[in-house]
């Protein structure tokens, strides 16, 4: 189960880099876990730590995670690798989704598996919102429409991923329940 | 009707439904590739939900980015680098146990990076779809294979259903005009295709690599191209299989036993001549010359005689790198060099970096670590005594492991140090913290251990 994502009202962080890959997001160092959770001390950790693992001036580390569930990137976020990991990380410090102009495949994909809603945008409405640091915005899943100051920008999502995070679903159990059509399609493939 | 591309026939021969608006097809997995990293979390849901994993047949597993490339102390012990990553090896074996899966454990002759054991098994084969939770799944597509990266949630979804939900992406032909010149490599090109595309030119696309420079190639040759196709943001990339790739199959374990059957029917494995892609580029093999990355994206790259290009990488990325626009590449002073990884870890980029080490020494102020990607690949390597070249010049011979690739096992540069690698991110703090990185080809990796900048390995007399 993943926590339903509906219709969120919150204040945003701006993270202007292009290219945020998933070594800033979580450092592979920090990969040697066995479990999801408790990643979020470790989330832009080279962002937010100097390497004596004291605090440095971030804006990361000034902002209230009950206010601020929104990050603001620049293009490209979450390029690089397919660590699940920085979802965990990202949610675990209190995020519950992120707006960029694109994002990385991978990430895309595991961030709507655990419930951190990946919201594109065109590169103007992008400038705009960079412009406003710390304001507020509300995202409508069921919608797809991102509302700020006196704008409404709608966002597509992928329906199917939509779908179930408007219910808190996960998909295993819709593909264990394709198991029958599995095997069919088994019983039929060829040898090579 | 209009022809197929390579990827829409592996496509259709793997899909179990194909997608509609409101649900992605799903895809049947002929090969699911599992290392301690990412799939600790998939079990913990299976268990979770009493469920088994449904074809341990079609699961490999291997040990290869959080343990050692030191051999064990006077105690018999592994140096592990922390208790979390010896307990994270533990945990793998004990899923493997409970589920029945072939583990390559740390004593098995076979082990190696998890993009090195499939093909060199015989387990990867052209028309199947290949999946593991870890990006350079790509380096699988050399073999006409539909291989990606996948979430550690879809690693679940594998292990319990064989399947998982996809939608259909978008084809890409990065196509190859003439003949690579003498001492430039498939890294190059790759390197090449990357500085073209961007680093999210890719992103939604998978890419066919055509033309007589790719068919030239040897299978480590694509699987090192294939592997790169990840970092122009690709989901994947793909050789259409052919002679190259059926005389490697042969004889290995993992073959299917009527080869000649096989082979026939992936023979068909290639785009039909009117087949249409969605997106196309075509680059000049000839004119491709040892490149080497100045920032922190491997799409910031540049053919080595040059300088950094004005207008391409951020203020921030070069301040991170400590080079400027215009600087000549050739004047990057070098402090590690690390030869290794899925991307350069096989057996003829090792045989590159030793021709141009023999007879040579490693510079006095750089550190050079060569480790194998695999117990094959060592194996082999020391039959040929490239671990002596490597030791006579001043370079350490580890054993196989992901190492410096990714830094998760105690292998790392000291913050500040520029290290040229074999592998294939150059991401801020990937090799270590305040490490800098610069991708190149082994060859170039080794010229320039010897001479202590960044340099051109043609000028040190490669070939390959
Ligand atoms: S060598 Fe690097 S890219 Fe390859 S599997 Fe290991 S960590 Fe991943």
């Amino acid at each position: 189960m993943i926590e339903a994502f509906t219709k969120l009202t919150s204040k945003t962080i701006v993270l202007p880099q292009t290219n945020i890959d998933t070594d800033q997001i979580i450092p592979a160092r920090f990969l040697t876990t066995t479990d999801r959770d408790g990643l979020g001390d470790f989330a832009f950790r080279d962002w937010r730590f100097d390497q004596h693992g004291n605090k440095m001036a971030h804006p990361l580390n000034a902002r209230d995670p009950e206010a601020v569930k929104v990050i603001v990137a620049g293009d490209n976020f979450g390029c690089g690798s397919s660590r699940e990991h920085a979802p965990w990380a990202l949610t675990a410090l209190g995020f519950r989704a992120v707006i960029s102009s694109s994002f990385g495949d991978i990430f895309r994909s595991n961030a709507l598996k655990n419930g951190l809603l990946p919201v594109q945008v065109d590169p103007v409405t992008l400038r705009l919102l960079m412009e406003c640091d710390g304001h507020e915005v509300t995202i409508y899943l069921e919608e797809e429409e991102l509302r700020f100051g006196n704008h409404v920008v709608p966002f597509l999502t992928e329906p199917f991923s939509r779908k179930c995070l408007l219910e808190g679903r996960d998909t295993l159990g819709v593909l264990l329940g394709a198991v029958a059509d599995i095997e069919a399609f088994e019983a039929d493939q060829g040898a090579f | 009707m209009t022809g197929k591309t390579l990827f829409e026939k592996v496509w259709e021969r793997n899909t179990v439904t194909e997608e509609a608006p409101d649900r992605p097809a799903i895809l049947h997995v002929g090969l699911h590739l599992v290392h301690e990293v990412t799939s600790p979390q998939a079990f913990t849901v299976l268990k979770e939900r009493g469920l088994k994993v449904r074809r341990p047949d079609l699961t490999l597993a291997t040990i290869d980015h959080s343990v050692p490339t030191l051999p064990p102390g006077p105690d018999g012990e592994l140096p592990y680098a922390t208790e979390a990553a010896k307990h994270q090896v533990e945990t793998l074996r004990q899923n493997c146990r409970e589920h029945g899966i072939e583990l390559l454990d740390l004593d098995d002759p076979r082990r190696g990076i998890v993009h090195m054991v499939g093909p060199e098994l015989g387990r990867t084969h052209p028309g199947r779809v290949v999946v593991c939770g870890d990006s350079h799944t790509s380096t699988h597509g050399a073999f006409g294979a539909l291989a990606f990266g996948i979430g550690t949630t879809e690693v679940g979804h594998v292990l319990a259903t064989q399947c998982l939900f996809q939608r259909k992406p978008k084809t890409y032909r990065v196509h190859f005009e003439g003949q690579l010149t003498d001492g430039v490599t498939a890294k190059d090109m790759a390197l090449a295709v990357i500085a073209r595309l961007g680093m999210d030119g890719g992103t939604g696309y998978v890419l066919e690599y055509t033309g007589e420079a790719v068919e030239a190639l040897s299978m480590e040759g694509r699987m090192t191209l294939c592997n790169l196709s990840i970092e122009a943001g690709a989901r994947a990339g793909m050789v259409a299989p052919d002679e190259t790739t059926f005389a490697y199959l042969k004889g290995r374990p993992g073959a299917p036993d009527d080869l000649d059957a096989a082979v026939r029917s992936w023979s068909e494995l290639r785009s039909d001549p009117d087949a249409t892609y969605d997106a196309s580029v075509t680059l000049d093999a000839s004119a491709i010359t040892p490149m080497g990355t100045y920032g922190v994206s491997p799409h910031e790259a540049a053919g080595l005689g040059g300088s950094v290009p004005e207008g391409t990488a951020s203020d921030v990325a070069l301040g991170y790198m400590g080079v400027h626009e215009g600087q000549e590449l050739s004047s990057i002073k070098v402090d590690r060099v690390f030869v290794g990884s899925c991307t350069n870890g096989r057996i003829e980029d090792l045989r590159l970096a030793a021709s141009i080490l023999r007879g040579r020494r490693v510079d006095e102020k750089v550190r050079m670590l060569v480790v194998p990607g695999s117990e094959a690949v060592k194996r082999e390597a020391e039959t040929e005594g490239l671990d002596a070249v490597f030791r006579e010049a001043g370079a350490e011979w580890r054993e196989p492991g992901c190492s410096m690739c990714i830094a998760m096992n105690g292998d790392r540069g000291e913050p500040g140090e520029l290290v040229v690698s074999t592998s294939n991110r150059n991401f801020r703090g990937r090799q270590g913290e305040g490490v800098r990185t610069v991708l190149a080809s082994p060859a170039t990796a080794a010229a320039s251990a010897v001479t202590g900048h960044l340099t051109d390995p043609r000028t040190l007399g490669a070939e390959a």
